[in-house]
């Protein structure tokens, strides 16, 4: 009746196959950042002889004619970038707040599911609206001679980045605990100002967070920007600017990227544009990773 | 304490609220105006014979279908190609990974792998696949590109489904007597199936939508036949509507719209679908 | 005929806390042991060493050895997957797997490879009659287990790992969070199945221990203080401390 347990034990060859594989996976991610990263880096390392330094921060983008200066294609994408988040920043907050904690239940049903749709719309498809419906609309209310402009990008990248700001703000603005808002209220304080003084700040870093995400997307939008900035390779010259057509780097690479040669200086050059895109995204992504991470560690904290 | 008066905090609050519904109307209000205008726009040219007819008079008329299906091949082959693997480090991350330095790496480089432009990863997909490996350019380069880009979005939300599975089930389940990847394969794994669908169609939907991955790694504009092996170059919805509503000129209006219609019914019907589905499984759920 | 040895038995967890303290143990087959003590005193965690379940958490050292069958289940090399299989565990809340009640009971014996529908229908349907379930539900089995009352649930989780017929099972507190017909009603089915199972239970209140202690030990902060009949240490414990606890001097 009673059992001996057996002391080998009989692990079975599949489960064994099968866990390595599982592991394996898990380390794809550092797989494929790294090939992504080496392999640009070996395309687009060699503009850096390729090319005198000088030139590459002149003032001209003419590959036909050998002018490899990415200067102005820096300043549009940040010009666009600054643009957008101009108009990002207020309205996915805002919204954001708004859709958290002013309005009632029945309302969050529908208008979050609204906001969602909108992140889920291709950004050639706003590119196609913007063309069609913004485009004409900034040419005649500004008296332009074209539509097709950094502010007109800046808009529709601004309005396209609302969703990643708003699902953010929107979180971090949950997580905070009922008891805060109760506290403010037990004092006296109106529901607004608990939410200025109380709530918000309490998801300060959740907010930062949202927007440095947001502010991601914007940068590395490639689509909506080529279909509505105009695509001109120029440095963008005094306030004004804003009203003059740009490219972007993201845009150079798209528009460009099918009619190099393999190897050639041009190729190179545009490897190159893709690794500072690669750069400019890694860096943002890892502050706003460190700046969520710390916050979550300092309130466990707190909270303990 | 200098505690305004109330009326006067009252008024405040009227006025803060109205600027944040202001705030949020302009936000939400050109989604639903877009949405009714591209629908009123381009239903006129939607029919039987759009849907699934070819284009004709040099591309100016005629139907899309050569890019629907493009655009199904290429989800498909994305799913191929992202879902296994993901799913995989999915479970790993959720069941195995330990607490250390290496997971940690694993999770930052998911971030930075989410946070690569999308034109990065077709650079980078017609470096390698394309060129590199010769693979040239292909249903298959612009799928593998597509699934290194989807892969930290599946990941992502196939994770939080396994680990949103109660603990209780897998201690329970050791101690019966099981091996973790039984444990995993009869308890978690199932629990964790819708969770996991949901994750999958939200992430083949931004890969149907994208066009800047496939620009050069497999979408092509004007193909006379039908794709016939994954090695074949493609046309597909995104990349159409681009080529169609910038780089043709004297193109129907019309058919732009009324690509613009069927890509954004395609993704948006994705959208719902998931979102179906995570509800009825969430009102399903035996906990 | 003593089931389990323990000698010498300590435990300290990740961050250091010690766990248990030298235990020397031998606990007796085919009875009820009871093992009680205020919370903390390491009940659950030396629950949990019997059936290897603390491999899972974040234990440190564990040194001692613990015999059953003439085997020191403490060694690396053993098959613990064996192990769980012969000593069943019941927790204090009724853990229904997100399964069917039929596939609740059979679960154990799936795994174990058991296959033929006709050896598992019969092996649950006597589980079920054992916990006096199967009146209640042999005509929804297929129905989610978790549609079932607490004590019923906390009966299909006996009832589970009754199918693998156990030497040994281990009750932590498995009536906590039960009303009490439905304690009453596992108390009897455990008196009965502790004529042919080993039962250890921690219980979670003093009149269970008084009512179901075959034998009894005392655990005070990781440390056994007293062993003996159940009578014996409710009655007249021999240790000081012992008789503080029962007496309700501190708990």
């Amino acid at each position: 009746m009673d059992t001996l347990f057996t002391h080998v034990r009989k692990k079975s060859k599949t489960e064994f196959i099968i866990t390595r594989i599982i592991q394996f996976s898990g380390y794809l991610s550092i797989l494929y950042v790294s090939l992504i990263s080496l392999f640009l880096i070996k395309e687009g390392f060699p503009a850096i002889y390729s090319v005198p330094f000088d030139s590459v921060f002149g003032k001209y983008w003419y590959p036909i004619e050998s002018y490899f200066s990415i200067w102005p294609l820096i300043l549009g994408s940040i010009t666009v970038m600054i643009g957008a988040t101009i108009v990002a920043v207020p309205l996915g907050i805002g919204t954001g707040i708004y859709i958290s904690e002013i309005t009632p239940q029945w309302a969050k049903e529908f208008l979050k599911p609204l906001v969602e749709i909108l992140a889920g719309v291709p950004s050639v498809v706003l590119g196609f609206i913007g063309i069609q419906v913004i485009v004409p609309f900034i040419r005649e209310s500004f008296n332009l001679p074209t539509g097709l402009t950094a502010f007109t990008g800046s808009i529709l990248l601004g309005w396209a980045a609302i969703p990643t700001i708003v699902s953010i703000t929107e979180d971090s603005l949950n997580t905070v605990p009922g008891s805060y808002r109760q506290a403010s209220l037990a004092l006296g304080a109106t529901p607004w100002q608990t939410i200025w003084g109380a709530t918000l700040p309490a998801a300060r870093s959740g907010v930062i967070t949202a927007v440095m995400l947001g502010i991601g997307r914007v940068i590395g939008e490639t689509m909506t920007v080529m279909m509505v900035t105009g695509n001109a390779p120029v440095v963008p010259q005094g306030f004004q600017a804003i009203f003059a057509p740009v490219r972007t780097m993201t845009a150079t690479i798209a528009s460009e990227m099918g009619e190099v040669a393999t190897g050639s200086v041009h190729y190179q050059m545009l490897f190159l544009i893709g690794i500072i895109l690669f750069l400019f995204s890694l860096i943002i992504n890892i502050v706003a990773y460190l700046v969520s991470f710390r916050i979550v560690k300092r309130s466990e904290r707190l909270l303990s | 304490m200098n505690q305004k008066p109330t009326s006067k905090r009252i008024t405040q609050q009227k006025i803060g609220y109205s600027a944040l519904s202001l705030l949020a109307l302009i936000t939400v209000a050109p989604i639903i105006a877009l949405g009714i205008y591209i629908l009123v726009q381009g239903l006129s040219v939607i029919s039987l014979e759009f849907l699934t007819g070819f284009p004709s008079d040099g591309m100016k008329a005629g139907g899309i279908f050569p890019a629907i299906l493009g655009t199904i091949y290429l989800t498909l082959g994305t799913a191929l190609f992202s879902v296994p693997p993901g799913v995989a480090a999915a479970i790993y991350l959720s069941e195995y990974a330990p607490d250390n330095r290496l997971t940690q790496l694993i999770r930052v480089s998911m971030i930075n792998l989410a946070g690569i432009p999308s034109v990065v990863f077709g650079l980078f997909g017609l470096g390698l696949f394309v060129i590199f490996l010769n693979i040239g350019s292909s249903i298959l380069a612009a799928s593998l590109t597509l699934s290194i880009m989807t892969l930290p979005v599946i990941i992502t939300a196939s994770e939080e489904a396994l680990r949103s599975v109660p603990t209780e089930f897998r201690v329970v389940s050791v101690s019966l007597g099981t091996t973790k990847w039984e444990t995993i394969r009869r308890i978690v794994l199932p629990q964790g199936i819708p969770g996991i669908i949901t994750g999958v169609i939200l992430g083949l939907e931004r890969a149907a939508g994208e066009t800047a991955p496939i620009l050069f790694t497999g979408a092509a504009f004007f193909l006379p036949m039908l794709p016939s092996s994954p090695l074949d170059e493609t046309m597909a919805l995104p990349y159409h509507l681009f080529v169609i509503s910038t780089q043709v000129p004297g193109m129907s209006i019309d058919i732009q719209y009324g690509t613009a219609l069927v890509l954004l019914t395609f993704v948006l019907g994705m959208n719902i679908i998931a979102t179906v589905i995570r509800s009825r499984a969430r009102a399903r759920r035996q906990w | 005929m003593d089931k389990v040895i323990v000698e010498n038995l300590s435990l300290a967890y990740g961050d250091g806390a010690e766990s248990l303290k030298n235990i020397n143990l031998r606990i007796p087959s085919n009875a009820v042991t009871v093992l009680f003590g205020p919370s903390g005193g390491g009940k659950s965690t030396f629950l949990r060493v019997l059936n290897r379940l603390n491999d899972l958490a974040d234990v440190k050292t564990v040194t001692g050895t613990v015999t059953i069958n003439g085997v020191n289940i403490l060694d690396p090399w053993l098959d613990v997957i064996q192990l769980r299989r012969k000593i069943g565990m019941v927790f204090s809340r009724p853990v229904p797997l997100p399964l069917t009640i039929y596939k609740n009971v059979s679960y154990g014996l799936e795994v174990g490879g058991v296959r033929k529908k006709s050896v598992l229908d019969s092996a649950v349907e006597k589980a079920l009659r054992q916990v006096a379930l199967w009146e209640e539900v042999y005509d929804r089995l297929q129905d989610p287990a978790n549609t079932l009352s607490g004590g019923q649930q906390q009966r299909l989780c006996i009832a589970r790992v009754l199918v693998l017929n156990p030497e040994i099972i281990l009750l932590d507190e498995p009536t906590s969070a039960l009303d009490p017909i439905s304690t009453k009603k596992i108390e009897s089915l455990l008196n009965e199945l502790s004529n042919t199972i080993t039962i250890i239970l921690a219980p979670h209140n003093s009149q269970q221990s008084a009512r179901m202690a075959d034998y009894a030990a005392f655990f005070l902060q990781g440390e056994v203080i007293e062993f003996g009949k159940g009578e014996e240490l409710f009655l007249n414990p021999a240790n000081q401390k012992t008789q503080d606890y029962v007496a309700g001097r501190f708990g």
